[in-house]
């Protein structure tokens, strides 16, 4: 491994972080909290959208974010070689 | 078989599992105790993680402060979930890549300074003691109230259990008995929820069943809910009729909510216990993994949650609302559909004196609506009142009506006392669930204070033997290595987790009148101290060690005093930092926290160069051998 590649994954690295960053915080503190009376509007299935993200789909969506973030980053390390 | 015979057989089968598994996998070396030897599978890891996460407070608690404040409990469930990401993604793969055993030991390395390893080390003990403190508490509640003994005794035996595996046993011990603890804990709480699903809306998911129609008809007071509503429209419109504030609606304003939840998410992401738990993966890989796992098994639980506390609540207007006293308690009373609607549990936790009724208008009849039935938590006077309730002699509330004029205006006035807590342990009762099922939620209740105790007691002894005897007291100036043997050291560790258990069950025999407040404090301080300290050991190689100390004590310092000086010492209201509650100025504290260690670090020297490496070496996986000591 040289110092080239492990600069290119950490960056690589941060980019997906952030990336999937957005996607934790649009979930539970936008549509869960700042946004939460306006999603409310809309409903599906006896629930209110704003409500059901605060209180269910927030943490689905944190489950999927690790384990895609697993998977992501497993594939970054094959392609710099840096994985175990 | 009885109730109480059940209860002795569950929670005694439980706990001989406990310590056969503490026997099976006692500790023998430093690294078996303080990391479970580094090879833990992702998916038992994660479980462990769960039982460790999942306190007293989740599983007794938590159901009931979702119910009795709806929409704005989502605060809760993000904040205790939403750190799992951080974790995942900021914190748990470089830590372990890091491969040492404990989080002072990253600070210490990492900012090459006994000064700072020994703040984190304060940080550490001041957290988890704060935490485990209602830890024993819970214990001695779940005892009293199910196994008939009283606290304190309870408390005495939770302690005898707690040390037989975390002494012996150390990081493996506890790793492996909190596995068999999750596993009862988690069906603990859903088999109950899956036949309250059933009961309240036919479904057999309890997160789909919260969306689904009631499958019966009832009367809150004031209007007649139909057959077929939706649950939370049925819950909006009851308590609205009641005088609540809209179930599905904010009631404290975002901006609260929102301080809070980060809050919570960045107090869990820094919290020792948790982190160390990322210590005993066997890879970066794994690390990654377990975090992911630790997540799905927390949600298993958290997202049934917000479930229990939706159809608690609907069951409790049904149950109650204008049912006669007399009638109820003693399992004569009808639903709207010619069911029995048996209250014989009323009585019992009348006793505990989590429930209580004041017939404030005289009727005979109990009403539940917004308001108090009297002031503060009922105190018993021992005798009982015309329809057999137990009568109390708190003051009466703020209310000047007299009890013919109230059963004249026909307005509904709140008669009840309820204890929050209630939901969870009362709720089989409530239900009219079989008697193994409330036998099954005692052993999860101790399940979930045990392995939460278990794990801050680990974090507490590990702390003090490895950390600042080993690598402050005992530390060698020339080589820079502790001078105690490995012997020497694991005999300190499990000296230290004897003392720390003395010291917790002191504090739940005697405990501080705070402890619920004093949660906010061990979130607070880990989101203000360690999450930005770890946080820019990691993503920012300048931060040298004058930065991060400078950081570390601005951040505890901040939030410290403004915990003390409005929970402890009466600050007003109307003097809050832009209206934040001292739940949520741990949020504060970290800005503060990253600011003056920037600022700090780069008006002072970079960090040396072997440190520069160090950083480097963490980011990479490759190359990641077991947690090791030196």
């Amino acid at each position: 491994m040289n110092s080239n590649a492990a600069e290119a994954y950490w960056k690589e690295n941060i980019a997906t972080i952030l990336k999937l960053l957005v996607i934790w915080f649009v979930v539970s503190y936008g549509c869960g909290i700042i946004f939460v009376d306006e999603l409310n509007a809309i409903e599906f299935a006896g629930f209110k959208l704003g409500f059901w993200f605060a209180q269910q789909g927030a943490m689905y969506t944190f489950v999927v974010l690790i384990f895609v973030y697993a998977k992501m980053m497993e594939r970054i390390e094959e392609k710099y070689d840096v994985h175990e | 078989m009885e109730l109480q015979s059940l209860i002795y057989l569950f929670v005694g089968l439980s706990f001989a599992l406990y310590i056969s598994i503490a026997i099976w996998a006692r500790a023998g070396s430093t690294k078996e105790f303080y990391v479970a030897g580094g090879g833990v599978h992702p998916i038992l890891n994660g479980m462990a993680t769960g039982a460790d996460w999942m306190s007293a407070a989740s599983f007794i608690s938590l159901a009931g402060i979702v119910s009795f404040i709806g929409n704005d409990g989502g605060a809760y469930l993000m904040g205790w979930t939403g750190g799992y990401v951080l974790l995942a993604m900021l914190l748990a793969p470089y830590l372990r890549k890091f491969g040492k055993f404990t989080v002072p030991d990253f600070i210490g390395d990492r900012y090459y300074s006994s000064v700072a390893r020994t703040v984190a080390v304060i940080c550490v003990v001041f957290i988890s003691f704060t935490y485990v403190a209602g830890q024993m508490r819970g214990v001695g509640i779940v005892f009293s109230r199910f196994l008939q003994v009283d606290i304190n005794t309870g408390v005495i035996i939770g302690m005898a259990i707690v040390f037989v595996y975390a002494v012996l046993g150390g990081m493996k011990g506890i790793t492996y008995t909190q596995v068999a603890q999750y596993v009862v804990m988690i069906f603990a709480f859903t088999v109950p929820a899956i036949f309250l699903s059933l009961q309240v809306t036919d479904t057999f998911v309890p997160q789909i069943g919260f969306g689904s129609k009631i499958a019966f008809q009832f009367d809150d007071g004031v209007k007649m809910i139909d057959q077929g509503t939706y649950l939370l429209h049925a819950l909006d419109q009851s308590i609205t009729d009641l005088g609540f504030g809209a179930y599905t609606v904010s009631a404290t304003g975002s901006f609260n909510v929102f301080m809070l939840t980060a809050a919570l998410m960045l107090g869990t992401a820094g919290l020792p216990h948790v982190i160390v738990r990322f210590f005993t993966t066997p890879t970066v890989k794994g690390a990654r993994i377990s975090a992911g796992w630790a997540l799905v098994c927390i949600a298993i639980m958290y997202t049934t949650i917000p479930a229990v506390a939706g159809f608690a609540r609907i069951n409790m207007i049904k149950n109650l609302q204008n049912v006669d006293y007399k009638e109820f308690v003693s399992g004569e009373s009808k639903h709207l559909d010619g069911t029995m609607n048996n209250g014989t549990w009323f009585k019992t936790w009348e006793s505990s004196g989590l429930l209580a009724w004041n017939d404030r208008n005289g009727d005979g009849k109990i009403q539940y609506a917004k308001g108090d039935a009297f002031v503060g938590k009922p105190k018993f006077t021992g005798e009982f009142g015309p329809s057999g309730q137990r009568l109390t002699s708190n003051p009466a509330s703020a209310h000047t009506q007299s009890a013919e004029e109230m059963r004249a205006s026909g307005k509904i006035v709140n008669e009840i006392y309820v204890d929050r807590d209630i939901i969870v342990l009362a709720n089989p009762e409530i239900a009219g669930l079989p008697n193994w099922v409330i036998a099954f939620i005692a052993a999860g209740g101790l399940a979930a204070a045990l392995s939460t105790a278990a794990g801050l007691l680990l974090a507490i002894s590990t702390s003090i033997s490895h950390d600042l005897l080993g690598n402050v007291i005992f530390k060698d100036p020339v080589t820079g290595r502790s001078t105690m043997s490995e012997k020497a050291e694991l005999r300190a560790a499990r000296l230290a987790a004897v003392v720390a258990i003395l010291i917790a069950g002191y504090l739940g025999i005697y405990p501080p009148g705070f402890v619920a407040q004093v949660v906010a404090f061990a979130f607070g301080l880990a989101a203000a101290s360690f999450f930005p300290a770890i946080i820019m050991g990691i993503f920012y190689k300048r931060m040298n060690k004058e930065g991060a100390i400078a950081g570390m004590l601005t951040g505890l310092i901040f939030t410290f005093s403004y915990i003390i000086y409005f929970v402890f010492l009466g600050g007003n209201k109307a003097d809050y930092l832009f209206g934040i509650a001292p739940t949520g100025i741990g949020t504060v504290g970290m800005i503060l926290h990253f600011i003056v260690a920037f600022i700090v670090s780069n008006m002072t020297p970079p960090p040396p160069a072997e440190i520069q490496d160090l950083v480097e070496r963490i980011r990479v996986p490759r190359g990641a051998g077991a947690a090791s000591a030196h």
